[in-house]
This record gives structure tokens, C-alpha cells and sequence, in this order.
């Protein structure tokens, strides 16, 4: 019954991942961007909500507001930084943003020190659970991130195939001279998806912080790595890829600490390799999907 | 076609006037000094060999390069320094060399981009589907799935839905079947009767002395020959294309005139 229990936790945190990933594969998939810094920005977007608990608002009031302020955040960052790095060539954007990485990690460490903050630390939400049987027990906050994924996901892809602008988002990543020749001003339209990217990340910095604990180092060390995983199982440029991986990633995760506490990173990066190996296109490779 | 093909040209101000143009690509100056006005409700067909600079000189109209000097005006407003896609919701529509579709869009959703932006017009993408009636059937299909004539049609079809005012064709019939540009350039007229005036750049001589109204001959970024088709000999084509002889030509600045006396004798423009 714990293996059991440990593949329906692994499932639930592919949730989470997801929330880490999809931004990321939405930046590369639009604008070529791998951004170093998508991380250190979910880690920012959970110290803001710390912040905003500290004056007293709820928490989950401070979830509707962090993430607008992300999203404004993300389309300010593209419209300066990494349009600027973009417009010198994509691999500028790769040193750009690891340089914004850095420097958001030391911005971190000095106003919040290398303490760990949790988020909602008291909360039925956060520490609850429920019982499946006399074995199962599934904590109320894995269902419930994992609920706002797959909510993310849907939003996301009905956002880009239904809407006019998502539409302008899909013609300016497959050809964005031709959508300035349509009238399109791709620098907005990557804005606009940057500021997509960011929201949804926001909402991973702070299930991370409910989850686990916020540090300043998490963005990198913990939040990118499981995001470049989750796309990359998934398959680069696709959504839903980024929903499978995860889950793939977190079910080999708490497969290998079922096996021994220690193997848990381990054995995911086994099966990112295993599936770098053998299917390099991801799960769920873009042209396959139509 | 409001343009008449025997050397008159209309009286209206021009809609597009491209002075002195001059355009590098690093080191190489792709475009020297070119100039010539395009009249409304023309068909001006820019023709000139491999590297002549046609597609250089479209794509600078467009936005998409920025010209060392020189100016384009648009309807008597400098657009010189306008992004490409403002020049694009003004009225400057082009279809570029390659058809340059969303490939991973339907046909439908190309259209749908095409419109987002557009000026007020007789073109919706209704009248697409009535004018193209194939491409109704095939709506949803991924654009990239078509063939290469097809993709072309809704290549058009993706920049008449902004309704343009000026339509700029870079090299329809690159990497197609002659049949099937032929079957393009019949549909030409059709389009034209909404009031457009086309600028088009096309490697095939014939093909623009068919449509055109007028032609204007690039030569290694420069103009060699400026008339209508009925001014311009087979023989000075010819030479204005592929710049063998010495004897014809035009300045850079000269035009003909209707009656196609000028031009002729001058000192070619890439000689000295």
C-alpha cells in the first residue's frame, strides 16, 4: 500500500511541476527563450505573497494578488531585458538570463537571508489530509495544486486556440516577420506571453512555498531543474507535455524514495535520461500532437 | 485594372513614392538611388535577374529593412521610419518571397491573423472563400499541409483580408509549376476590380509584361529601365535585365515619358 501511495503522491506532484514547467515551454515554444531565470521568478512571486501575508491579508487573497503582479512583472521583462538580449541573438538571451538569475538569487539571499519561509504554515489546506481506505492518505494540498494545473493547462490552451490573441501568440512563434506583415507588433505579443509564463509560475512559487519552504536558492537548485525535466520528458513546445512529465518525474521521484530516502532526485534523472535516450522527442513531441 | 496599358498614366497624386533609395546588406549596397512612383490603381511590376535587388527593395517598402537614405511616402506621408506593422494597418500589405504562412495554423486561422489588424474594405474572409471557393472546403487544414499553389492563394488571400491599398507581391511564382502561377496571375484582374494597386516583383519577364502597367528593370541595385509595356522593347529588356549592352537604358531619375522617347541613348547607369 505505500507504493501505491507514493505513485498517487508522485502523480499529485507532476501537478506542481507542471506549474513550474509550462511557462517555460510556453516562453521557449513563442519566443526561443530558454529563460534561466523562470525559477528565481516563481521563488520571487512566493516572497511576494510572503510579503503580502505579512500585512495581514489572507492567503489565498495574496495568490489573486501576486499573480497579476507577475504577469505585469513578466511583460515589463520582456519588453525591457530579454527583448533587448533578444533582439542581439538567442544565446544572449541564455547569458541575460542566467545573469538575472544571479542576480535575483543575491537579491533574495539579502533582504530575506538563507532562511526558509513557508507559506500558510497553519492551514487545514496546507498540512490536511484525507484517508483512502485505512492505508491512503493524500494531502488536501497536492489535490489542490494539482486541481489549479490542470485548470492552468485548460485555461492556457483555450486562451491560445480559441482567442484572438492567442491566435497572434501561435502566428508569431511559428513566423513573426510575417505577423509584423500582418499588423502584429510581435514585441507586445512576446510581452504578452511572458506575462502568461510568469502568472503561471507565480502560482508554482507559492505551492512550493506551501509545499516545501521557500529559500532564495530554490529557484535554481530546485524549481528550473524539475521544470527543464518535466519539459524535456514531455516534449519541448507542448502544453499538455508539460502536465505528463511532471507526473512522470514525480512518480519516479517518490518510486525511488519508496526504494531508499536518498534515490528520490536519483531515480528521476534516471528516467529523464532513459527518456533522452530513447525518445528524445519527449512524450508528447509538437508535431505529433496537431 | 483603372491603369491603361497605352503609356498614360493616370493623373492622381502617386500612392507610393520611393525616392533615392539606397539599402545595404552590411558591406554590399543592395539598392543605389533607386526612385519611381506607383499610381493608383496600377499594376507596377519591378522585374530584374537573381540579386538585383527586388526583393530588397519590397521588403524596405514594407518595413523590413531600413534604407541607408532615402525616403518612402505613402499616400504624401513619410513612412521611412514606420515599424512594418504600422505600415501594415495603413495600407502597405505584403506577401513575402516564400509565401511565409503559419504553418502550424489552419487556413482559416491564417486568414483570421491576416484580418486582425485591418482597415475597413470589400475584403472579408467570406469574399476569400468566394473567390478562392476551394480553400472553404479546406479551412481547418494546417496550413503547412497544403500544396505550394495553395499555400500562395491563401498567402494573398491572408493579406487582401487587411484590405490593403497597396498590395505587394515579392515573387509569386517562386518554386512553383508554370501552370500554377498561371493560374495565380488569371486572378489578378478579379482582385484588382476591388480598387488595389499592386507592386509586384517578379523574376519572370513575361509573366510582368502580361499584368503590368508599368515595369521598372533593377539591375545590381540600380534601375536600367522605367516604361510601360508597350514602350520597352523585347531587345532592351533584355539588356536592362542582364545589363550586356551599352547603348540602352535609363539614368537612374529619368522616366519615360508616354511616349517612350526618353531613356534611350543615355549612358547606362552601371557603367562609370
Amino acid at each position: 500500500m505505500a507504493w501505491v501511495n507514493a505513485i498517487i503522491e508522485g502523480i499529485l506532484t507532476g501537478g506542481l511541476y507542471a506549474l513550474f514547467a509550462c511557462g517555460l515551454s510556453l516562453m521557449f515554444g513563442v519566443m526561443k527563450v530558454v529563460n534561466l531565470a523562470h525559477g528565481d521568478l516563481a521563488v520571487v512571486g512566493g516572497y511576494i505573497a510572503v510579503g503580502i501575508i505579512l500585512l495581514h491579508v489572507p492567503v489565498l487573497w495574496s495568490v489573486v494578488i501576486v499573480v497579476p503582479i507577475m504577469a505585469v512583472a513578466g511583460y515589463v521583462l520582456q519588453r525591457t531585458v530579454i527583448q533587448r538580449a533578444l533582439d542581439r541573438g538567442v544565446l544572449t538571451t541564455l547569458i541575460v538570463t542566467l545573469g538575472l538569475s544571479l542576480v535575483i538569487e543575491n537579491a533574495l539571499l539579502q533582504f530575506f537571508s538563507a532562511n526558509t519561509r513557508g507559506i500558510g504554515s497553519g492551514m487545514t489546506l496546507v498540512t490536511g489530509s484525507f484517508s483512502l481506505g485505512s492505508q491512503i492518505q493524500i494531502g488536501y494540498l497536492l489535490v489542490v495544486v494539482f486541481a489549479v494545473a490542470v485548470a492552468v493547462l485548460l485555461g492556457l490552451q483555450y486562451f491560445l486556440s480559441r482567442s484572438t490573441y492567442g491566435r497572434l501568440i501561435r502566428a508569431v512563434a511559428d513566423d513573426k516577420e510575417a505577423a509584423q506583415l500582418a499588423g502584429a507588433n510581435y514585441r507586445h505579443v512576446f510581452g504578452v506571453a511572458a506575462g502568461l509564463a510568469l502568472a503561471t509560475v507565480a502560482l508554482g512559487g507559492i505551492a512550493y512555498g506551501m509545499y516545501i519552504d521557500l529559500d532564495p536558492t530554490a529557484g535554481t537548485d530546485t524549481i528550473l531543474l524539475f521544470a527543464f525535466v518535466a519539459v524535456v520528458i514531455g516534449g519541448l513546445g507542448s502544453l499538455w507535455g508539460t502536465l505528463v512529465g511532471g507526473i512522470v518525474l514525480g512518480v519516479a521521484q517518490q518510486i525511488g524514495a519508496q526504494i531508499n530516502i536518498s534515490d528520490e532526485l536519483i531515480a528521476g534523472y534516471i528516467v529523464f535520461l532513459a527518456i533522452l535516450v530513447l525518445r528524445p522527442q519527449g512524450l508528447i513531441s509538437r508535431r505529433a500532437q496537431t | 485594372m483603372t491603369a491603361s496599358v497605352d503609356g498614360q498614366r493616370p493623373e492622381d497624386t502617386p500612392l507610393l513614392e520611393v525616392g533615392d533609395l539606397v539599402v545595404h546588406h552590411g558591406q554590399l549596397k543592395a539598392l543605389d538611388q533607386v526612385s519611381f512612383q506607383v499610381f493608383p490603381g496600377e499594376v507596377y511590376a519591378i522585374i530584374g535577374a537573381n540579386g538585383a535587388g527586388k526583393s530588397t527593395l519590397l521588403r524596405t517598402i514594407a518595413g523590413l529593412h531600413h534604407p541607408t537614405s532615402g525616403t518612402v511616402l505613402f499616400d504624401g506621408q513619410n513612412v521611412t521610419g514606420l515599424r512594418p506593422e504600422h505600415r501594415a494597418r495603413q495600407g502597405i500589405v505584403m506577401v513575402p518571397e516564400g509565401r511565409r504562412l503559419f504553418e502550424s495554423l489552419s487556413v482559416e486561422e491564417n486568414l483570421k491573423v491576416g484580418a486582425t489588424y485591418a482597415r475597413k474594405g470589400p475584403w472579408t474572409i467570406e469574399r476569400v472563400y468566394e473567390t478562392f471557393s476551394w480553400m472553404r472546403d479546406r479551412r481547418g487544414q494546417r496550413a503547412g499541409q497544403l500544396s505550394g499553389g495553395e499555400q500562395q492563394t491563401v498567402a494573398i488571400g491572408r493579406a487582401l483580408v487587411a484590405n490593403p491599398r497597396v498590395l505587394l507581391l515579392d515573387e509569386l511564382s517562386l518554386g512553383l509549376a508554370p501552370v500554377v502561377v498561371q493560374r495565380i496571375y488569371t486572378m489578378l484582374p478579379q482582385i484588382l476590380q476591388t480598387g488595389l494597386t499592386v507592386l509586384l516583383v517578379e523574376q519572370d519577364v513575361s509573366q510582368a509584361l502580361r499584368v503590368a502597367s508599368h515595369i521598372h528593370c533593377l539591375l545590381e541595385g540600380r534601375t536600367t529601365l522605367q516604361g510601360t509595356p508597350a514602350e520597352v522593347t523585347a531587345e532592351e529588356v533584355e539588356e536592362a535585365y542582364f545589363g550586356l549592352a551599352s547603348a540602352v537604358g535609363a539614368t537612374p531619375h529619368a522616366r519615360l515619358d508616354a511616349d517612350g522617347q526618353s531613356g534611350k541613348g543615355s549612358e547606362p547607369p552601371w557603367r562609370g
